[in-house]
């Protein structure tokens, strides 16, 4: 038995070859993502370990310094880091030394004026020289540390990335105004910063304060212990020293601990996103073994009746089929660990070239790599081939003896479409009744039923595959003549075929457009958003999302060519006991900047130091024009405002709006995150320039028109989509190897058939033209489906969002829609170019053979 | 326009013509004659057998010259185009507009209805069929109750008359038919036989089969008896008593030589 099973493996290595790709490619996909998340995070913990080697404990202020949030700067207390308290810790008895560092961000530009590096991974620093000039933590390699607000100091990497020397002029920026110096040394560290890729900048220690936080204060206190003295030892005399809640006290092994966790907990949902695709992959590849089961089967129904004449069991012959998809999986299998472990290595290198600071190290394959691999890869192979192997085993001994031409499977589908419409009917009912619920609640039922749904819509298939491709069928004669009415009349033929050819096609269309669908939706709504709730023409901001410097608004407001502008800043108050986020705006130029659709109340209400709200807050809080409501302020006092007004949600203002000048009184420095600006003649170049350069050409600082910020926002979607569509190309590719897979059995079986076609005078290029409409009518019927599909799940997803994405409606992209059809028609064409080759080749006389 | 037909055979013009027709397998050692200077003519109106044991050759010069495969050397015709160096596509067109055929496993396509099966040369070369024609073919292969019924519906002698008519409905110059009761039970083949005569003596059309029974070569015009490539015997008006004393000869003469 075993010796048949192996034969026959070997006797249909053609037939089986698309089964082996389809196994192997599903496997590369998961071996390649295990391989890249373990090498990719072994590289960044190692390079990490050393990163807190020197800290004992540390004290971080989370409200200092421009990196800190909104939320976290309002709601900070008044306690600060100073020299004093690095005094006072520096005495505690466990303590060797202590350091104050005012850290923040810095950018650095290079010679070209670009930013260096990313702007999150970009940081500066206070050089805290000892006695002897140096600072321990930053040694120099070339040249000295910075002694005054004219010199910086950089990192090695940076320094050479940009080809800066020790004695040249660099150009870096914090929030504020562009700053000149003397590049004075080069130095190399443990830097966390530095070490995952970021470049550093190192001031004196008053410019650091002056240009990162504020004079004489620190973002962060770092504490080395005396010999003897343990880490927690050192934190217990620590902790009373600092109170207040915006501290955060922490050992440095402990440090090290949370970051290696961090960068573990990155890496494992990159795997787990990546393993998704890598098992929708898997998913495909199943109804590929399935199908190509099915058809070995049944072109082998004599054979396999032959072996149950002689006296074979049926256990035997399921086991025989069973082996066979044994040995397939195994080679497969195996084939897809050693591709994987070269697409790891790939994307490692990959990385390395477009990051080069990227953390470098030796690829990881890890025994579980290997043992997931094999068994996921051998265990979807013979599982995906159960069913056809035990339907060999139905094959009665007597079929041996009947005549060679197979019968049609014409099994009756009723139990299967009775099935189908139960799952597909419940599944479409749960996506509605989920959708219809507006808000998150309705996830779970839209999830669930998206599933149901699916598989519904796979178990139909069949049934629906008749009047869907009878639909096209006067378009197929219409474009083909006979072979057009032939390829459609085959499309269907066997229409469990067709089902399971096309539903590979459908996962992958149905997350495809389900996908985009929600990705044109919500991409419209936040761009009418944008356009809805702004009439600034320029929005000035920082690339990083950074609190902008104090001075930016005044220096917008001197422009040249600006007719209105007004700093939006933003705080997070407690309003009746809850903390809502604030936006604040001068009143004066409200109007002129913003635009909101009042159902009561009115705008004016801004300048006499009022609140206006949104109609979710007004509902949430009960409360109308006029009322009043109890405001907590970051000193801890509180104090009533008035309700004057009540918006439509939507836009960008958020919830809550207050004059400036209102927050002003009891947030002196409050955050600002955008300055909007209206010009005397519109967004012209001229402005732009001028709001540039009014900011002192900081690289960080972007001036943004209202189109440059729907231009964002519509990139992040669309990079957000090409990377879906990319991770799912492989399922897409898998689905492709099905469909020439499908062709090349069908076009086997029917050999007689092409053989009498050419015969009675039907051309090569008929035969041709004959199998390649048939594989497009398959494509298109299984795109078809995930399409109708797709856009229903997006549909009820997008009710779910309804409550946290105001005004979001379903928008239908019709033209990717099309193309996406028209790209599974293309598929369709793709695939069919060998299958088509092989039937236009075939020899009349070998074909018509009886045997 | 029986008449007329029935009076175009005695003309005595072509349908179809070999002259010395050669056709070689393989090379050297392997080498195999399986036509060896064949002439022969296959006149209009007239419904000839082609006998011949196994590997006589029987087959290998129905299909060359029915366009089906390539020849040696020698010359062959259908009608007055000749098949030699013509190319595949020319090839293809000649068999759909001039000639038929009927196989032996009846080789109808299991998509299309009997009707459609019917037309299905036609609809290739997009011809309309001749209603008439198709008509007088359906009726005489006694099909009319069956036209929208799948091969799967229809017995296997309803199939292969599905095929004769298949053959007949374009009016071919020729129909080449290939040990067409080779699947079918006695009294089917028989029926088909029938037809196949009457199409000739009827229709006026010309039939060529190959066959290995005495019997069912009964039923044509003219017997040509093949052995090892060559033609080596005819006979005309044949029983199939006679034919089965050929046969035997041949046998005899072939082992005893």
């Amino acid at each position: 038995m075993y010796r048949t099973a192996l034969r026959n493996v070997l006797a249909h290595k053609g037939r089986l070859l698309m089964t082996a790709l389809a196994v192997m490619l599903g496997t590369a996909f998961v071996a390649g993502t295990m391989v890249f998340s373990d090498t990719f995070g072994k590289a960044l913990r190692d390079s990490n370990s050393k990163s807190y080697s020197d800290i004992a404990v540390q004290v971080v202020d989370r409200s200092a310094g421009s990196r800190a949030s909104a939320r976290e700067k309002s709601e900070g207390g008044s306690a600060t880091l100073t020299d004093e308290t690095v005094q006072q810790l520096a005495s505690l008895p466990g303590a060797a030394g202590a350091r104050g560092v005012a850290g923040g961000f810095t950018g650095v530009a290079d010679k070209k004026g670009d930013l260096i590096g990313q702007v999150w991974s970009a940081k500066g620093a206070n050089f805290a020289p000892g006695q002897d000039g140096r600072d321990p933590r930053y040694p120099m390699v070339e040249g000295q540390g910075p002694k005054n607000a004219k010199e910086i100091a950089l990192d090695r990497r940076t320094a050479d990335k940009a080809g800066y020397k020790v004695g040249d002029t660099v150009r870096v920026a914090a929030n504020g105004p562009v700053i000149e110096a003397k590049l004075t040394g080069v130095f190399t560290t443990d830097d966390p910063v530095v070490n995952t890729g970021g470049t550093l900048t190192l001031f004196d220690k008053a410019t650091a304060q002056q240009t990162l936080l504020e004079p004489g204060r620190y973002s962060s206190i770092v504490l080395t212990a005396k010999p003897g003295t343990s880490q927690d030892a050192l934190l217990a005399q620590v902790e009373p020293k600092v109170t207040g809640h915006q501290f955060d006290v922490e050992t440095g092994t402990k440090l090290q601990a949370d970051e290696q966790a961090q960068i573990t907990q990155g890496t494992d949902s990159m795997r787990t996103m990546l393993l998704v695709f890598a098992f929708i992959s898997l998913f495909v590849g199943i109804f590929i073994i399935a199908n190509t089961f099915t058809m070995l089967v049944a072109q082998r129904t004599r054979e396999l009746a032959l072996l149950r004449a002689i006296g074979a069991s049926r256990k035997q012959v399921t086991r025989s089929v069973l082996i066979e998809a044994l040995v397939i999986g195994v080679v497969s299998a195996t084939a897809g660990l050693l591709a994987g472990i070269g697409i790891g290595a790939g994307m490692q290198s990959l990385i390395g070239s477009l990051n080069e600071n990227m953390p470098n190290g030796s690829l990881v394959v890890k025994p579980l790599t290997v043992v997931a691999t094999l068994v996921v890869g051998v265990l979807v192979t013979v599982l995906s081939a159960l069913l056809p192997a035990m339907r060999a085993a139905r094959i009665a001994p007597v079929a041996a003896m009947s005549s060679g031409d197979q019968p049609a499977s014409q099994k009756s589908l009723v139990v299967r479409n009775t099935i189908g419409s139960v799952l597909a009917g419940g599944g479409l009912a749960l996506i509605g009744y989920g959708a219809s619920t507006g808000n998150d609640s309705g996830r779970l039922p839209v999830g669930a039923g998206a599933f149901l749904a699916l598989i519904g819509v796979f178990v139909l298939l069949p049934l629906l595959s008749r009047p869907v491709v009878a639909l096209v069928g006067p378009l197929l004669r219409a474009l083909g003549g006979t072979p057009g009415k032939l390829a459609q009349q085959n499309a269907v033929r066997n229409p469990r075929r067709t089902a399971a050819t096309a539903a590979a096609l459908t996962i992958g269309l149905t997350l495809v457009t389900g996908l985009t669908v929600l990705g044109t939706s919500i991409g419209d709504t936040i761009d009418r958003a944008v356009t809805k709730s702004m009439k600034a023409d320029y929005i000035v901001s920082t690339a990083n999302g950074m609190n902008l410097s104090g001075q930016v608004p005044a220096q917008i407001a001197k422009a040249p060519g600006v007719a209105a502008s007004s700093p939006m800043t933003a705080a997070y108050w407690k309003l009746d006991g809850t903390s809502k986020a604030i936006s604040g705006l001068d009143a004066a130029a409200f109007e002129q900047l913003a635009e909101i659709k009042l159902t009561s109340g009115s705008a004016d209400a801004l300048g006499k130091g009022q609140l206006l709200v949104d109609q979710d807050v007004a509902t949430k809080f009960n409360v109308a024009t006029g009322s009043t409501m109890t405001a907590t302020f970051p000193d801890g006092s509180t104090g009533p405002l008035t309700v004057g007004g009540v918006y439509e949600k939507g836009g960008m203002l958020g919830p809550v709006l207050l004059a400036n000048s209102e927050i002003a009184k009891h947030d002196p420095k409050p955050y600002v995150a955008d300055v909007l600006v209206r010009g005397k003649n519109g967004a012209t170049p001229e402005l732009k320039q001028a709001l540039k350069d009014a900011t002192g050409a900081n690289p960080v600082i972007e001036v943004k028109s209202k189109q440059d910020v729907r231009d964002d926002f519509s990139q992040v979607i669309t990079f957000a989509l090409n990377l879906m569509y990319g991770l799912l190309g492989m399922a897409v590719l898998i689905a492709v190897l099905g469909v020439i897979n499908t062709l090349a059995m069908s076009v086997f079986e029917r050999k007689r058939e092409i053989g009498m076609l050419r015969a009675i005078g039907l051309d090569r290029s008929g035969i041709k033209r004959m199998v390649r409409l048939e594989s497009v009518v398959i494509s298109l019927f299984g795109a078809g489906i995930g399409l109708l599909l797709g856009c229903f799940i997006a549909w009820a997803i997008n009710g779910t969002l309804k409550s946290s994405l105001a005004g979001l409606t379903t928008v239908l992209p019709y033209g990717q829609l099309a193309v996406f059809l028209g790209l599974a028609g293309l598929v369709g064409l793709v695939a069919a170019i060998w299958p088509a080759r092989r039937a236009a080749k075939l020899d009349i006389l070998e074909s018509i053979k009886t045997d | 326009m029986t008449t007329s037909t029935a009076t175009a055979v005695h003309t005595g013009l072509a349908a179809a013509r070999a002259t010395g027709l050669n056709k070689v397998y393989g090379e050297g050692e392997t080498r195999v004659v399986a036509l060896d200077n064949v002439s022969v003519t296959f006149p209009q109106g007239e419904f000839t057998a082609i006998m011949g044991p196994s590997g006589s050759g029987k087959s290998t010069l129905m299909h060359c010259m029915a366009g089906l495969d390539t020849v040696s050397s020698g010359s062959t015709t259908i009608g007055d185009t000749e098949l030699v160096g013509l190319k595949d596509k020319q090839l293809t067109q000649l068999r759909r507009d001039h000639i038929g055929f009927i196989f032996q496993a009846f080789n109808l396509l299991p998509t299309l209805t009997a009707l459609e099966n019917i037309t299905l040369p036609m609809d290739i070369a997009g011809r309309k069929a001749d209603q008439a024609w198709l008509d007088r073919v359906v009726d005489t292969v006694g099909l009319s109750g069956r036209l929208g019924h799948r091969p799967s519906q229809l017995s296997g002698g309803q199939q292969q008359r599905v095929a004769c008519a298949r053959a007949l409905a374009g009016k071919p110059d020729i129909i080449f038919a290939d040990e067409p009761t080779g699947n079918l039970d006695s009294r089917s083949g028989a029926e088909i036989l029938s037809f196949l005569r009457n199409s000739v003596r009827e229709l006026g059309q010309t039939v060529v089969m190959v066959t290995h029974d005495p019997v069912a070569a009964s039923y044509a015009d003219r017997v040509v008896f093949l052995a090892d490539g060559r033609i080596v015997d005819e006979l005309h008006a044949p029983t199939a008593d006679t034919v089965l004393d050929r046969m035997r000869r041949f046998e005899a003469k072939g082992r005893t030589s």
